[in-house]
């Protein structure tokens, strides 16, 4: 200290540095203030998702579907989450809500678009389109960089692995009821068959959409996917939405 | 230019090693004041902005400022200022439109960008479809040519299950009704129609004349009321060789477009309906 600088409040800040006791408590004190402010929201983290109309978990063929878009690394190219943002809603739809995702694990917002954004991609082309499309996705669209998926179709679905899958989905936090487990086998074999008795499919997921999505007999991978993306975004019914202006 | 003091004026820490000892020079004051300055601002923007999590939702700010708000203000605003072109464009009568110089104009520009959002994933970027997808850039029409005709087709679909007024109809699968050499010749026949041979001529013209002139007509030449192909003009839809031919006869062929209608309004179906009608194949109203 020289003698023309008088010692300030913040020169107090020797003593701490001089008693290591001090500095111990007092560094664990701005740890746990830390700790406190990062960790504990997490806690209440459910608050950050409004609850909206129509929104319920994958049934056995979509989450299936989810499962190979996951194998196939398609969130890569595509992401899931329309921002809000005016561009965004004049192309892709409504903005994205947490809600819509909240069944996602792991979630496929993605980060990257090579591709065009998928979370409302339902319903705005039709099946064929989705097979000939995922098969050469130049015969549609000849500028695409999109790699060929035409072995999904050959593929023959395992409906086998579906109980596991939902126990796991159960596991890290999805509504799957035992009910909805003991019939994933035959709700997904029935949702690929508007033969089929799908009363049950339709109450335990309500909306679910029921036709061979790849026109062949069987399930084939194909079916899966399509099935899961002809319903990315159609679960919750815009025109009577009501969005909380403070969220 | 500030005078640098002597080392003997800023003074030491008082830390001493070997000699060497640890000048206490202050920190510079424009960083500090930067410091200070970045922490009033941080707290000013937590009171003013949507912020601090809270046990029941975060806090919302004294602006009422949210992302939700700005989007929709956003989207309100460019609403607001085409309100007038909008409205102008749903009251119009579509056969008319042409005439109106400005609003043709915005109609066909938003038609353009709707198209290369919505169609062009099917009909490509410049609308001359592909196998499966017609070509709009020809005067080979499904459904009808006329500006009506095609908003209709636009607005309700075809073969879809979400519009009731979707256009509709359905080949029957050959291959459940003739047998494999009937198809052969069925295929050679609808292949020689393009060159100009009479529809009812021949063998071939027997099985057309019983099975395909309801809906493709006596002269081949198509139904638009139930979207029957004009089956003389070398314009296919899925392909005239003769294995694609032989699966369009046997199977039949179910094309399928969404209805627009239900994810755009009124004014954006016409706005379509104004650009594909000017792409080249647009055709004039008639009576009917």
């Amino acid at each position: 200290m020289s003698e023309t600088q008088k010692p300030t409040w913040l020169d107090r800040h020797s003593k701490i540095e001089r008693n290591a006791t001090l500095l111990m408590v007092f560094s664990f004190l701005v740890v746990t203030i830390g700790g406190i402010v990062e960790i504990a929201p997490l806690f209440w983290l459910e608050n950050t998702i409004e609850e909206v109309e129509g929104v319920r978990p994958y049934s056995p063929l979509e989450l299936a579907g989810r499962d190979i878009y996951v194998r196939e690394g398609c969130y890569v190219c595509h992401s899931q989450m329309i921002r809000p943002m005016r561009d965004e809603n004049e192309r892709y739809g409504h903005y994205s809500l947490a809600a819509e995702s909240m069944y996602d694990h792991p979630f496929q917002w993605g980060s990257k678009r090579t591709g065009p954004d998928l979370a409302r991609v339902g319903g705005r082309y039709s099946d064929d389109w989705h097979v000939a499309h995922l098969s050469n996705p130049q015969s549609l669209v000849p500028e695409s960089v999109m790699p060929k998926y035409d072995y999904l179709t050959r593929t023959r679905f395992e409906p086998e692995t579906l109980t596991a899958l939902m126990k796991t989905h159960r596991f890290v936090g999805v509504p799957y009821t035992d009910e909805m487990i003991e019939n994933a086998v035959a709700d997904a074999n029935v949702q690929v068959n508007p033969d089929g008795d799908y009363d049950g499919l339709l109450e335990r997921y309500p909306g679910a959409q029921v036709r061979s999505f790849d026109g062949q007999p069987g399930i084939s991978e194909m079916d899966a996917l399509v099935a899961y993306l002809q319903m990315l975004g159609t679960l919750v019914d815009f025109s009577t939405f009501q969005p909380d202006a403070s969220r | 230019m500030t005078t640098h003091k002597d080392d003997k004026d800023i003074g030491t820490t008082g830390h001493s090693w070997d000699g060497i000892e640890e000048l206490n020079n202050p920190l510079p004051r424009w960083w500090l004041w930067t410091l200070y300055g970045c922490i009033v601002w941080a707290v000013v923007y937590t009171i003013l902005y949507p912020a601090w999590p809270m046990v029941s939702g975060a806090t919302s700010g004294v602006l009422g400022w949210s992302t939700r708000g700005a989007v929709a203000e956003e989207i309100a605003a460019v609403d607001e200022a085409q309100s007038g072109l909008r409205a102008e464009l749903e009251a119009t009568d579509l056969n008319t439109l042409a005439a109106n110089e400005p609003l043709h104009r915005f109609a066909v520009q938003a038609g353009g960008s709707l198209f290369a959002n919505n169609c062009a994933q099917c009909h490509g970027a410049g609308a001359a479809g592909a196998k499966g997808y017609p070509n709009l850039l020809d005067d080979d029409w499904l459904w009808g040519g006329q500006i009506e005709q095609v908003a209709y087709t636009i607005r309700h679909g075809i073969r879809n299950e979400d519009d009731p007024d979707a256009r509709y109809s359905q080949m029957p699968a050959f291959g459940e009704i003739l047998t494999r050499p009937e198809i052969d010749t069925l295929v050679a026949h609808v292949q020689s129609l393009s060159s100009g041979a009479d529809p009812l001529a021949g063998a071939g013209g027997e099985m057309f004349s019983a099975n395909c002139v309801a809906c493709h007509g006596e002269d081949a030449k198509g139904n638009r009321d139930m979207g029957a192909p004009n089956l003389t003009d070398a314009i296919w839809l899925y392909g005239s060789d003769t294995a694609t031919l032989t699966t369009t006869i046997s199977k039949a062929r179910f094309g399928v477009m969404p209805a627009w209608g239900l994810r755009l309004d009124e004014a954006e179906v016409r706005a379509l309906a104004a650009y594909v009608h000017q792409l080249g194949g647009g055709e004039a109203t008639t009576e009917e």
